[in-house]
């Protein structure tokens, strides 16, 4: 199992998700740095959260020109499987590799808090396959710009093909619960072929050990799993 | 030849400068100084720089102990947590600034302190914060409040460090002057700590960072005067900040300290280049010449006056190994950031500057260090206040209804609305942010935690400073302690008024005391701190506001404890009330002033041996794991102090209470070195409490319901108590 951490200057999630995959894996991933134009070959590629150049411009605009996304993207276009989280999802909607685009929250204001996730039944995701349909996951979330949009033919062709992976869902605890006014609330969606995922929570921070959750770590381990 | 001489005391007054002042300059020099050489004096005599006020009582303060590795003196505090590993940390006001323009002048109150943690080596793992505001319903309060809030999050949530913890009040002395207290902890190797001392007379002296701007320029002198009505026409004087350069000279910075480069660094923070220069220079007992020329700027026709005192953000000064110049220019081009070499170190203990082919500064250091003014301030204290009896104080409220009432005051209610837009995750070694006693770090990759808590009851402090100084200091250690961590040292800021007015001075001088007494019978030595004076806004001064940020270890993080109660059934005890207690401190508490309407009286006396002892002994039990959940005992006294645990736990309880004419004094009164801790076994628990000879008692029971209920007459249901606590501050800032 071969993983690459993609690292832009303002990445602050790098070294949470290196630190999630080994304990996972037991194998310390590869940190890619923004200006390499070349990388090895690896199974899965991950872009963490964070400020990439600030968010300057738009998040994630800047980083989407990065040398290193080329090679993304060629890795991708090959059937390559990726994995954008927070900042990392803003880029991968900056390339155009998924559909949509992520604004402010509706309520105008950072929001740091767990939120339960639905991993959506009609999926066809090879990343997320060994997860049981309708699997319920609690992950916190931390952004400002998170709340996902996409025009009417998007929306419909991500629902015809199984392309939304998780929705924001009520809790006990919570109630009914959409935290930043996301679109039928999508915190993650996929690629048409099912192997590139982009969300909004943070799974590398729910992976026990000290955190409120451990599902985190069960989603990441079935991305492994269905990547290998 | 020096660039303009003419100054005269008028320009020296108008920078803040006293006649005496000015006379000394004129002797040390022999001669007048130029624009550049007075503004240099002026910032560094400023009190903000000098501590002129509160440096003879400062070093009152106990600052040693096994555990320190560096004292009061350095960007930050350093002390020892074992394992060749160290703990980094200070607080900083960012008061002024954040009352003129709030969202960047907390920003940059957060970019400078982690800049003070990340100078000393340390990799910055948590950011806290202290906040007063004036009252809810002031004009200006919810402006601040959502700027403040906005500010600091914007700052830590994209530099990457997590805001974990803090404390926020708000009273109408606040009302024309808000307090903004940032506190940023890091870790080291404890053998890898670097200094500001410069060395080696010939090395070169590196300027690295963002671009020196206009902005912020004489920012320490005007953190040094009292507010009027022109203040908003200071809004130039404030910084603004960008978090994205802070994270990438944080970044560059630490590589370049781990590749050996680096032999003394420095932040520019108040004072900019001027401070960072004389403070390596004077602090090697060396010199230093700068080109002024060389500095990056991104204004033209800047003068060698506002480069000295320019207080742009993001910028370092080192002084590096000349051998590993290239190794460092490398580190620095990665990041895309300035690296400039601009002077170098030199052995003639003078300092100076050039600028256009001539000489903009040559002045001695000793004076603008060592002459630096030291003021035995009078003070004269106000009276001390009246005890006031709790029947003075008890008014017809039923117990549910000012219960209800507390929970849903501006003083107590919930601050989600605040910490939920700070990322408190980030990092992944957070095991409990705000909402609890302190916070809790992971020292990354070990079983250890760093427990870290803010305090300070400013209401106290102005009816009796040095009750109110001690039990600042106090309340950090329960808070410390309810975890099951061990305090090991403190930093603190110190927020009062004009020194200058002897009331003010006396509340200084008794809060100092009253420190210093605490950290001496808790053994938490101060290892940092910054003093905030001239917090008045038209002559009205502040409530005294000296916050303790204090900093605890926990061996393993497993065994901690939260507030919230985890299992049904089992007892819950008061530590430090005796059983046949039926009344409580009342004068100056929370329900004093919400609920009977009265400020002011003498606050609840501290007993420093009461609190050691009980601390200890909380501590103990949860590491032998007889302790399930603890929270200390403080704002608003038992009964909310119970109602959090019930909350945070989503469990109810029935609570016992005592025959009493005074039973809102018993419910709400704030008597301290008390805790509320939840146990498994109760026989032994009270065995134990007899056995070490403390007060303590079996007051309740958790239990399976969403309901508290008080005596035999008074239930309350947690949904009820949780919508007035939840949404106090969303209404409030609707």
């Amino acid at each position: 199992m071969r993983v690459a951490i993609l690292v832009f200057p303002g990445s602050n999630c790098d070294r949470d998700m290196m630190v999630a995959v080994e304990t996972i894996t037991g194998r310390r991933p590869a940190l890619v740095w923004h200006k390499d134009s070349q990388m090895d070959p690896v199974d899965l590629i991950i872009l963490p959260g964070g400020f990439s150049f600030g968010d300057y411009l738009r998040c994630g605009a800047l980083a989407a020109r990065a040398p290193v996304v080329e090679a993304m993207l060629d890795h991708a276009s090959r059937g390559g499987a990726v994995l954008g989280v927070c900042n990392g999802f803003q880029i991968l909607l900056e390339t155009g590799l998924l559909p949509g685009t992520l604004i402010r929250n509706e309520r105008l204001k950072f929001v740091c808090r767990s939120v339960n996730l639905q991993l959506q039944p009609d999926h066809d995701s090879p990343l997320l396959s060994t997860l049981d349909p309708g699997h319920s996951l609690t992950i916190p979330i931390a952004h400002n710009e998170g709340n996902y949009f996409a025009q009417k033919d998007d929306l419909e062709m991500l629902k015809q093909n199984g392309q939304i992976a998780f929705k924001y869902t009520a809790s006990p605890a919570f109630g009914p619960d959409n935290p930043n006014g996301a679109t039928d609330d999508i915190a993650g969606i996929l690629s048409a072929n099912g192997r590139v995922l982009g969300m909004m929570p943070h799974p590398e921070r729910a992976i026990g050990n000290g955190h409120p959750s451990s599902d985190g770590k069960l989603l990441l381990r079935a991305i492994l799993q269905g990547v290998a | 030849m020096l660039e303009y001489t003419g100054m005269r005391f008028a320009n020296a007054e108008a920078m803040g400068l006293s006649y005496d002042e000015w006379l000394l300059i004129l002797k040390r020099l022999d001669r007048t100084p130029n624009l550049c050489e007075l503004g240099i004096f002026s910032a560094m005599w400023s009190e903000h720089c000098s501590y002129k006020s509160s440096k003879k009582w400062l070093k009152t303060l106990p600052t040693e102990g096994p555990q320190v590795i560096q004292g009061p003196g350095e960007n930050a505090g350093v002390v020892d947590i074992g394992d060749g590993l160290a703990t980094v940390f200070k607080i900083e006001s960012h008061n002024h600034p954040s009352y003129i323009e709030p969202y960047q002048g907390a920003a940059t109150g957060v970019g400078g302190i982690l800049r003070d943690v990340f100078t000393m080596g340390a990799r910055p793992i948590a950011l806290l914060n202290a906040l007063r505001f004036g009252e809810e319903d002031h004009e200006k309060t919810k402006h601040l409040v959502s700027g403040v809030t906005a500010g600091i999050g914007g700052y830590g949530n994209c530099i990457g460090i997590p805001t974990v913890g803090g404390e926020v009040n708000f009273h109408k002395s606040y009302n024309g002057n808000i307090l903004v207290n940032a506190m940023a902890v890091g870790l080291a190797h404890a053998d890898r700590i670097f200094y500001s001392a410069a060395n080696g007379a010939g090395n070169p002296v590196i300027y690295v960072g963002a671009k020196t701007g206009r902005d912020g320029i004489h920012g320490a002198t005007m953190a040094s005067t009292e507010f009027s009505d022109e203040t908003e026409s200071k809004r130039p004087t404030v910084q603004v900040g960008d978090p994205f350069t802070g994270k990438l000279l944080m970044e560059a910075c630490l590589e370049l300290m781990a590749a050996d480069a680096v032999l003394s660094i420095q932040d520019m923070g108040a004072a900019g280049l001027t401070s960072s220069s004389v403070e390596m220079a004077s602090k090697g007992g060396l010199g230093m010449e700068i080109d002024l020329d060389l500095v990056p700027v991104r204004e033209t026709q800047m003068s060698a006056y506002e480069i000295m005192l320019s207080e742009s953000q993001e910028r370092m000064l080192m002084v590096i190994d000349p051998e590993q110049a290239e190794t460092a220019r490398a580190i620095f081009d990665k990041w895309d950031l300035d690296f400039m070499p601009i002077g170098r170190v030199t052995d003639t203990q003078r300092l100076v500057l050039l600028k256009d082919g001539g000489v903009a500064c040559d002045i001695p250091l000793a004076p603008l260090v060592d002459d630096a003014p030291e003021y035995d301030r009078p003070y004269r204290p106000n009276e001390l206040q009246p005890v006031l009896t709790s029947a003075s104080l008890i008014c017809d409220f039923l117990v549910k209804d000012a219960l209800i009432k507390l929970m849903s005051s501006a003083d107590l209610a919930s601050r989600r609305w605040i910490y939920e837009q700070y990322d408190s995750d980030v990092m992944a070694d957070t095991l409990a942010a705000s909402g609890g006693d302190a916070a809790l770090v992971r020292v990354h990759g070990t079983n250890k935690a760093l427990a870290i808590s803010t305090d300070c009851t400013p209401r106290y402090v102005e009816a009796d400073p040095f009750e109110g100084g001690a039990q600042a200091v106090a309340e950090a250690w329960r808070n410390i302690c309810a975890t099951g961590a061990k305090p090991l040292a403190i930093t603190n800021n110190l927020n009062f008024g004009n020194p200058e007015k002897q009331d003010i001075m006396a509340q200084i001088v008794g809060a100092i005391n009253g420190i210093g007494k605490a950290c001496k019978v808790l053994d938490t030595p101060v290892v940092s701190g910054n003093v905030s004076l001239y917090n008045e806004t038209d002559s009205m001064a502040i409530q005294p506001c000296p916050v303790i940020g204090m900093v605890g270890l926990i061996d393993e993080w497993e065994t901690a404890v939260g507030i919230g109660f985890t299992s049904v059934g089992e007892a819950i005890f008061v530590i430090g009330q005796p059983a046949d207690c039926a009344d409580g401190w009342l004068g100056n508490s929370v329900f004093a002033k919400i609920v009977a309407g009265r400020e002011g009286g003498a606050p609840p006396p501290v007993d420093l041996d009461a609190e050691k002892a009980h601390g200890q002994f909380v501590r103990e039990q949860i590491a032998f794991g007889q302790i399930k959940a603890a929270h200390d005992i403080s704002d608003g006294g038992l009964l909310v102090a119970l109602a959090e645990m019930a909350l945070s736990g989503n469990l109810g309880a029935d609570i016992n209470i005592p025959e009493s004419d005074t039973l809102l004094a018993w419910a709400f009164g704030e008597d301290q070195a008390r805790y509320l801790v939840q146990v498994e076994d109760a026989v032994k628990f009270q065995a134990l409490l007899d056995e070490h000879n403390l007060k303590g008692h079996q007051i309740g029971t958790t239990k399976d319901s969403q309901i508290l209920t008080v005596g035999p007459d008074v239930t309350i249901s947690l949904e009820e108590i949780r919508q007035c606590y939840e949404s106090k501050l969303p209404e409030m800032m609707a």
